[in-house]
């Protein structure tokens, strides 16, 4: 007799109907949505949804619903074409808001109630753009060096001690001579009050004694690691002012940022927006001097630096910079006593230096020079470099009308500049410049054709599988085509259940796990025939043939998981999707496979008396 | 369709099974050597685009555009159907990808507004050269983890086998890759994994076997018992490669163009793999003088009695 304890049999069955209900949400499919947050973070106010239909209806945008979810509108429509009028014309009626093209699930209420969701679709069925950055940690290095040169300049002038110049060299190294032996130590001491952490080296430069000076690895790593944060929470909000939802910003590896746009169908405007690599800096205006006559011999005065406003104005700015872009915590735009103005916050280091400068230079005029990067490779002794060649704007120019530190404003602007500055110091506080290095755009009608390709792969060769094992293996083909079926849900349940995205090589990974899944069967059927040919009775054969089995499953089917596991853990994208569903694949057939079938056989076969089993071939 | 009752003498046929794998071999090395592979954007970075027109493209003239607005050797072919356009371009050393998309773009709509862009891919060299390495790493750590598994699981002389047998197996696959110049890609890569991990499947299906005919059957030579060993699990093999094959066939198909190299590397790798784990991984373990004391490990696993 083969017969399972009530508890498999019950586990087997719970894993199947656990199996359907975390599969179930996939077979609603999604309608196109738009979803509308706001550019604060604050919840929709409860009024919006009425002005939300009322605007659709003006234009005569047919749609499903419009409703408050959690804290977006969600508003369906029964076509694409019908969703990005609806998007043009919501972007326009509601400022303050940003309205992101979707796809809502058509999920009922009562699996939503339970939490359930659909597998989440990856770029390449969706379409969207995949962009890769690379954050340049040199200049990230270089520019914090630059920063301790200044200060250290100022600090020794103060202290009187006369060097011969401090320079920044590679490998993060400041270098300066001092010119009377007797201060050396009180050299050394300001560099301890600058920062006690930096390691301190005398040395000789040109036949004076000097120091150099360096980072520790650890400070060199916590800079890193901030310029790569600092460009991941920028970039996030870069995301969030295009509008797309379920984006993906984060960290790939030591120095990559990894930016996903689903659904996004310009990837010329996303880029442009996410790409302009810029950085920003308050700089007083050199008032002691023309700008039109520096422009016209084309020399600015020492200690100043001409530059230009958009419209060609020029104006002469001051070399020491008093805050760059990465000391700016926020700026928003408003209106002060009645005019415009854009609020700026600066962190604690950049308002010391704020208040400083704007204690000794009260009613004079401070600009904000806008500097877009631009990466260049070109090739230097065979290599290829980065490079970044500097564009600097001023894009304001304001009177220093208080003594402020880390909260101020900025005014003088229209309405529309003054949103325009808020927005471009938001987002231009990148402090260190990024270059595409990965781009992967995939447009709507190819991810589609990927979807039906995908599906019309996967459904063929399932049906071929299915059509093969039953006429071969009769009864036992059949149970063999129930675990296939069992373990298709459950691949997809276990997909739903971790929000892993299914992407084309995902498809094709679960394609192949159909075609590799029965083998487990097909070594239990052909062990249980070879039992019958030696003569054993039916009960006896599946019986042994189950166990004899089970060993070399397990063996070919983990050397298939390391395969797959390798693939995993050294991919990315593409590759990884593939090894997911190859990996559950593997995992969810095994149980299918051996239990499952086991199960099914011993209802059949098991409690009676068996002259002869269904499983094709030999006449046993 | 297999008879049990089969007693193909594969070993003494072995001969011949290696002197062809020799030549498969030798082959693909050959154009691995003088050819090379037809290394796809993952590897040599540069920019791709995936373009369709509403009626047949004309190709020479989007070629002609394309050079004469100043790209460099672009390569443009149909994909797939005739409507559809795959153009290559080699990275250059001084621009980024930001505007090789949408000048491309907007060169070839001048010409002829029905073009759309369905698929955009720019790697950059660092990334691509990063990449090949990755690749190479995953390969290596993927063979040296699998014979540890068949070390512990079977000693030595079988994990030699079954490394011999992968290698056979890469090589002639990369080789197909190489002599056919068919575009060799990241998924392709991963393809060929996948067929390590299915070859290797397939071996120590028949290794189980041979181990447990060794225990059971205490007469006999090596040989023969090998023999015996893959006569029996002919059947399986067979069957195995067929369901995956079908399903394979079904993705070469209709899974369209962006999977059908993946699913094409997968075809050679099953077919090699099947072939293989015959000859070359017990021919080779023969040639090592397997002997019972190299397949039972000291004491049998636990394993081995649960349902």
């Amino acid at each position: 007799m083969n017969r399972y304890p009530l508890w498999v049999n019950l586990l087997v069955a719970l894993v199947i109907l656990g199996g359907v209900l975390f599969a179930l949400p996939n077979i609603f499919g999604a309608d196109p949505a738009l979803q509308i947050t706001r550019e604060d973070g604050a919840l929709v106010a409860e009024f919006t949804v009425p002005e939300i239909i009322a605007a659709l209806d003006e234009q005569e945008i047919e749609y499903f619903e419009a409703g408050l979810d959690d804290q977006a509108v969600v508003v369906r429509f029964p076509d694409v074409a019908m969703q990005l009028r609806a998007s043009q014309v919501l972007g326009e009626a509601l400022p303050f808001h940003i309205v992101a093209l979707t796809r809502a699930p058509r999920t009922p209420a009562w699996l939503r109630f339970l939490g359930l969701e659909p597998m989440s679709l990856g770029l390449d069925l969706r379409g969207g753009v995949h962009f890769l950055y690379q954050v340049d940690l040199e200049y990230a290095l270089d520019q914090l060096m630059q920063t301790y040169a200044r200060d250290l300049r100022t600090r020794l002038r103060e202290e009187g001690i006369r060097n011969t110049g401090i320079s920044v060299l590679a490998g993060n190294t400041i270098q300066f001579g001092v010119q009377d032996l007797a201060r050396m130590d009180d050299a050394e001491a300001v560099i301890r009050v600058l920062d006690p952490l930096l390691v301190v080296n005398r040395t000789t430069i040109e036949d004076q004694p000097g120091f150099q000076v360096q980072l520790t690895p650890t400070q060199i790593t916590e800079r890193q690691n901030f310029a790569i944060q600092q460009n991941t929470i920028t970039l996030r909000n870069r995301v969030n002012e295009l509008g797309v939802a379920e984006p993906v910003v984060q960290r790939q590896g030591l120095n990559r940022i990894v930016v996903q746009l689903p659904g996004v169908q310009d990837p010329a405007q996303a880029e442009r927006i996410l790409g302009a690599t810029a950085t920003l800096e308050f700089r007083l205006v050199d008032w002691e001097n023309d700008a039109f006559a520096a422009m016209q011999n084309n020399r600015p005065p020492l200690g100043s630096l001409l530059r230009y406003r958009r419209d060609g104005t020029p104006e002469l700015l001051r070399r020491d910079m008093i805050v760059s872009g990465d000391q700016l915590t926020d700026a928003s735009f408003g209106y002060s006593q009645g005019l415009p103005a854009v609020y700026v916050r600066l962190n604690s280091q950049g308002a010391g230096r704020m208040l400083e400068t704007t204690q000794a230079n009260l009613g004079r005029p401070m600009a904000v020079l806008f500097i877009e990067e631009k990466p260049e490779l070109i090739e230097r002794d065979g290599e290829q470099i980065l490079r970044n060649t500097r564009e600097e704007t001023v894009i304001s120019v304001a009177t220093i009308q208080g003594v402020f530190s880390s909260n101020f404003q900025i005014t003088g602007l229209t309405p529309f500049e003054g949103q325009d500055l808020s927005l471009m110091l938001r987002a231009g506080a990148l402090a260190t410049p990024i270059l595409k290095v990965e781009e992967r755009t995939i447009g709507p009608s190819l991810g589609q054709d990927n979807i039906e390709k995908g599906r019309a792969a996967v459904l063929t060769g399932f049906l071929l599988v299915v059509l093969f094992m039953a006429g071969y293996y009769r009864v036992f083909g059949l149970t063999a085509d129930l675990a296939l079926f069992a373990n298709l849900i459950l691949i997809v349940a276990l997909l739903s259940m971790l929000q892993a995205s299914l992407t084309l090589p995902g498809i094709a990974g679960i394609v192949l796990t159909v075609g590799m899944a029965v083998d487990a069967n097909v070594l239990i059927f052909e062990r249980i025939r070879e039992e019958l040919r030696n003569g054993n009775s039916p009960q006896a054969s599946i019986r042994s043939g189950y166990e004899k089995a089970f060993s070399t499953i397990a063996d070919a089917n983990i050397t298939t998981l390391i395969a797959a596991s390798v693939l995993w853990v050294f991919g990315t994208g593409p590759i990884r999707g593939f090894a997911t569903t190859l990996g559950l694949g593997i995992v969810t057939s095994m149980f299918t496979a051996i239990v499952g079938t086991r199960a099914v056989i011993n209802l059949i076969y098991g409690s009676r008396q068996v002259k002869q089993l269904s499983i094709g071939g030999s006449r046993a | 369709m297999v008879n049990s009752t089969l007693n193909i003498d594969f070993m003494s046929g072995r001969r011949i099974a290696l002197m062809l794998s020799a030549v498969l071999i030798l082959f693909s090395l050959g154009s691995l050597a003088t050819r090379g592979l037809n290394f796809g954007l993952d590897f040599t970075g540069g920019d791709l685009l995936e373009l369709s027109y509403a009626g047949e493209a004309d190709l020479a003239d989007i070629r002609a555009a394309l050079t004469e607005d100043g790209f460099d050797s672009p390569v443009v072919q149909n994909f797939g159907t005739v409507s559809d356009v795959l153009v290559r371009l080699p990275p250059r050393a001084e621009t980024e990808g930001t505007s090789t998309r949408d000048r491309v773009i907007s060169v070839l709509q001048a010409r002829d507004s029905s073009v759309e862009l369905r698929r955009f891919e720019f790697v950059g060299p660092q990334v691509g050269e990063e990449l090949t390495e990755q690749g190479g790493l995953a390969m290596l750590i993927a063979l040296i983890l699998i014979f540890i598994y068949v070390m512990i699981r079977f000693r030595w002389k079988f994990a030699a086998g079954t490394i011999a047998a992968l290698v056979h197996d890469v090589i002639i696959v990369v080789g197909f890759f190489s002599i056919l110049g068919f575009g060799f890609d990241l998924t392709i890569l991963a393809a060929i994994l996948a067929t390590i991990g299915y070859s290797l499947n397939d071996t120590i299906v028949v290794f189980d076997r041979i181990r447990e005919n060794f225990r059971v059957i205490r007469r006999g030579t090596a040989e023969e018992i090998i023999n015996v060993s893959i006569n029996q699990m002919l059947g399986r093999t067979l069957i195995t490669s067929a369901t995956t094959l079908m399903v394979l066939i079904c993705l070469f198909l209709l899974g369209g163009e962006t999977v059908a190299g993946f699913a094409l590397a997968l075809i050679v790798g099953v077919v090699v793999g099947t072939y293989s784990s015959i000859y070359i991984a017990s021919a080779a373990a023969l040639a090592l003088q397997v002997s019972p004391e190299d397949l039972i490990p000291p004491k049998r696993e636990e394993i081995d009695d649960m349902p």
